[in-house]
């Protein structure tokens, strides 16, 4: 089909998830109340909030390995650094850079397990990841909750459970609140704009544009496209996915930071349960699928998933009288964008399957209806 | 020799582990003051309770749909048939039995469209079955709330109106399978005659099916779909009807379920009730595309059984509770074993 030919059905299939979104959102804001001016505010925030994480997705999508439902894996380690960061009592964005370090070899260890796993289960690689991030988590509770403070020597008395050990359930990240996003606030138009947080989101977004173009990003994209091919051209193939997923829940634990430093608070044992649902919901909404993503993905995602969510719960308020409502509706929304791109996507695969069988097989008998004339 | 290798390995080390754990537990347990006799009463409880949304995965694993992650979708069709039949104050074997009958509709329904959907994506059945299991289960919280239902045993008391998060059947159909014929041995032992004859009975129900004629076809289709289609089976249809059944069971395990422990639970509570179950049939030794009988009822054993005696007993010794730690890493272990582990049968 080339690309001239579009129907107007094939485009809104493309982009449905995006439209329909686009639809939701804006039927939802006047009922809401809010001022515009207050909704672009939130935004600006949380694209300042959200955009790493989402952003982290990207490698194992060029890869082949679908969303990395594994990326509360990198979120842990991050929460692990912050956790020692407080203890250690390092303030503002010297804590952050410290928690980065710590949680830097935890990220790389724990990434190259996620890699591991998933060579063994190739093909249901999202299904795998979400379950290892559940088992992780285990391992993080047990270490966080019964191995610090007790094997682990923990200086700060507050932040430790009344029993004598494990870490408390509120983490208060007073010295580290928005300590990135205050280094320099600037006023643009009456909207206050985290300029450092922006640039190094906008640096990580030139990092992945160059990474793209060098020769392990090539091979990324190569093993995505056919594995077996990749294999027979001399790509290692294991080591590239590997590799691909480190990078994944190291940004991972690096977003984790910048989100929690803004949050200003950290619930210690289920700030990571809804980091991967949250990002893979974003990048779907901004037009990404299981095999295709590129940055404007992410930013019209976390927009669009953003908006919804600031207003959900007051048009539900309003228009229900209740702001559960609201709050069901929106996360109804994001499991089912998640889920009606990952339907999309399953059922134009296996269409494509179907239409290149189908073509060999006319071909087939062309070529021997040809022949048989010929005789 | 060479027989315990095999055995060994078709049975798995992880299963081999928890099994020696468990008896380790049950070995210990009188040792640091924990009754025998009211834990196996416990576990034999738990694992009535459970047993039945375990076995509700077994159609969708034979018919080659893999692990059914959407199990909530049957979950929520057993809550609305429990909900309807508080709502209309049936009682005793009435209320339970027309609990199951009114969410037979439901069940059927979402099952029919559940199975339709995942036929057209082959392959990737696992995790748009998750999604879309706690999509719905999203879609239902909004229910919950709207729907008009107003027994006020159920609703929340100052609104007058939603459904409160936990609802208690206590005075409708409580324990009514617990304590059908229930046998009483000493202060601590109850054996829950009614509920395990309810398990055995939907047990035997399903091994007498895998062995029908629709059963057979359902099994050929999930082991080998191009010979299923040679001797003119219809996979879709197939994999629909196990769909349907697994969400009948769904339903059905759930208010088993509900009975036993006294409360049904709502809106979020569908989500995070699927990954035991499919980790308990997984610890009973099926895989991916094959489950039996003997998988359902030793794994919901052996995994209710931990999580029976591990609180008590850890506790015990360690003064400290760790069983939700524990729980969390033996039930996804079990499942991310079965799932990088390499596919015997070729799809």
């Amino acid at each position: 089909m080339s690309p001239k030919k579009k129907s107007a059905a094939t485009l809104f299939s493309e982009y449905a998830v995006v439209i329909i979104f686009l639809v939701i959102t804006v039927a939802a804001i006047s009922p809401s109340g809010l001022s515009l001016k207050y909704i672009i505010q939130e935004l600006i925030t949380r694209l300042g909030r959200n955009s790493f994480l989402v952003i982290a997705l990207l490698l194992p999508i060029y890869s082949g390995m679908g969303l990395n439902f594994a990326m509360s894996l990198g979120a842990m380690a991050g929460q692990i650094g912050l956790i020692f960061a407080v203890d250690w009592s390092v303030a503002g964005w010297q804590g952050l850079v410290f928690a980065l370090l710590i949680g830097l070899p935890i990220a790389v260890f724990l990434g190259w397990i996620c890699g591991k796993v998933m060579n063994k289960a190739k093909g249901r690689e999202m299904v795998t990841g979400y379950i290892l991030a559940f088992f992780i988590n285990g391992i993080y509770q047990f270490f966080v909750l019964y191995m610090m403070g007790s094997v682990i020597p923990m200086r700060n008395a507050s932040i430790i459970l009344s029993r004598g050990y494990g870490i408390r359930n509120t983490l208060n990240l007073e010295s580290v609140r928005q300590s990135l996003d205050t280094i320099f606030m600037m006023k643009l138009g009456g909207f206050d704009v985290p300029v450092v947080t922006l640039i190094i989101i906008a640096l990580l977004c030139v990092f992945i544009v160059w990474f793209k173009k060098t020769k392990l990003g090539q091979d990324m994209r190569a093993v995505g496209q056919d594995m077996a091919v990749a294999e027979a051209a001399g790509i290692p193939v294991e080591k590239t996915r590997i590799v691909a997923i480190i990078i994944s829940t190291v940004l991972a634990c690096a977003g984790q930071l910048i989100f929690l430093q803004n949050m200003g608070n950290l619930a210690t044992y289920n700030a990571h349960d809804q980091t991967s649902f949250f990002a893979a919901a974003a990048i779907l909404v901004g037009g990404a699928s299981v095999t295709h993503a590129s940055i404007p993905n992410v930013f019209i995602g976390v927009i669009l998933l953003h908006a919804m969510f600031i207003v959900s719960p007051l048009a539900g308020q309003n228009l229900f009288g209740s702001a559960m409502v609201g709050e069901y509706f929106r996360q109804f929304i994001g499991y089912g964008v998640i889920a009606l791109s990952l339907v999309l996507y399953a059922w134009k695969s296996r269409k494509a399957i179907f239409n290149s069988r189908s073509d060999l097989r006319g071909g087939a008998a062309a070529k021997g209806k040809d022949e048989g004339g010929q005789a | 020799m060479r027989n315990l290798k095999t055995f060994i390995q078709e049975f798995g080390w992880p299963r081999i582990i928890i099994f020696l754990f468990l008896v380790s537990l049950f070995v210990l347990a009188p040792f640091v003051g924990v009754r025998l006799d009211a834990s196996f009463s416990d576990v034999l409880n738990r694992f009535g309770q459970y047993a039945i949304l375990v076995l509700a995965l077994v159609p969708m694993i034979q018919s080659g749909c893999g692990l059914n992650f959407g199990l909530a979708l049957g979950i929520v069709a057993g809550l609305l048939g429990a909900t309807i039949s508080l709502q209309l104050e049936l009682r005793g074997f009435w209320g339970f039995f027309g609990a199951i009958a009114f969410a037979t509709p439901f069940s059927v329904i979402f099952g029919y469209f559940y199975g339709k959907l995942l036929n057209k994506v082959k392959g990737e059945e696992m995790t748009i079955a998750m999604y879309v299991g706690f999509s719905f289960v999203m879609l239902m919280c909004i229910m919950w709330l709207v729907l008009p239902f107003n027994n006020p045993t159920m609703v929340w008391g100052y609104a007058g109106k939603g459904l409160r998060t936990t609802i208690t059947v206590e005075g409708y159909w409580l324990k009514i399978l617990n304590e059908f014929l229930a046998i009483k041995i000493g202060r601590f032992f109850v054996f829950p005659t009614g509920l395990l004859l309810f398990v055995g009975a939907c047990a035997f129900g399903m091994w007498v099916f895998l062995r029908t004629r629709i059963g057979t076809a359902m099994t050929a289709v999930g082991s080998n779909p191009d010979f299923a289609r040679a001797s003119g089976v219809s996979a879709d249809k197939m994999r629909t009807t196990s769909v349907v059944l697994s969400t009948f069971l769904g339903a059905v395990g759930i208010i088993v379920y509900q009975q036993s422990f006294g409360f049904i639970q709502l809106y979020t509570a569908p989500s995070p009730m699927v990954f035991p179950a499919v980790a308990a049939i997984l610890i009973g030794g099926a895989s991916v595309n094959k489950a039996s009988m003997i998988n359902v009822l030793v794994g919901t054993f052996l995994f209710q059984g931990l999580l029976t005696m591990t609180p008590s007993v850890i506790n015990s010794i360690l003064q400290t509770d760790m069983s939700e730690v524990i729980r969390i890493i033996v039930s996804n272990g079990m499942i991310l074993y079965a799932l990088t582990r390499k596919v015997k049968v070729s799809k």
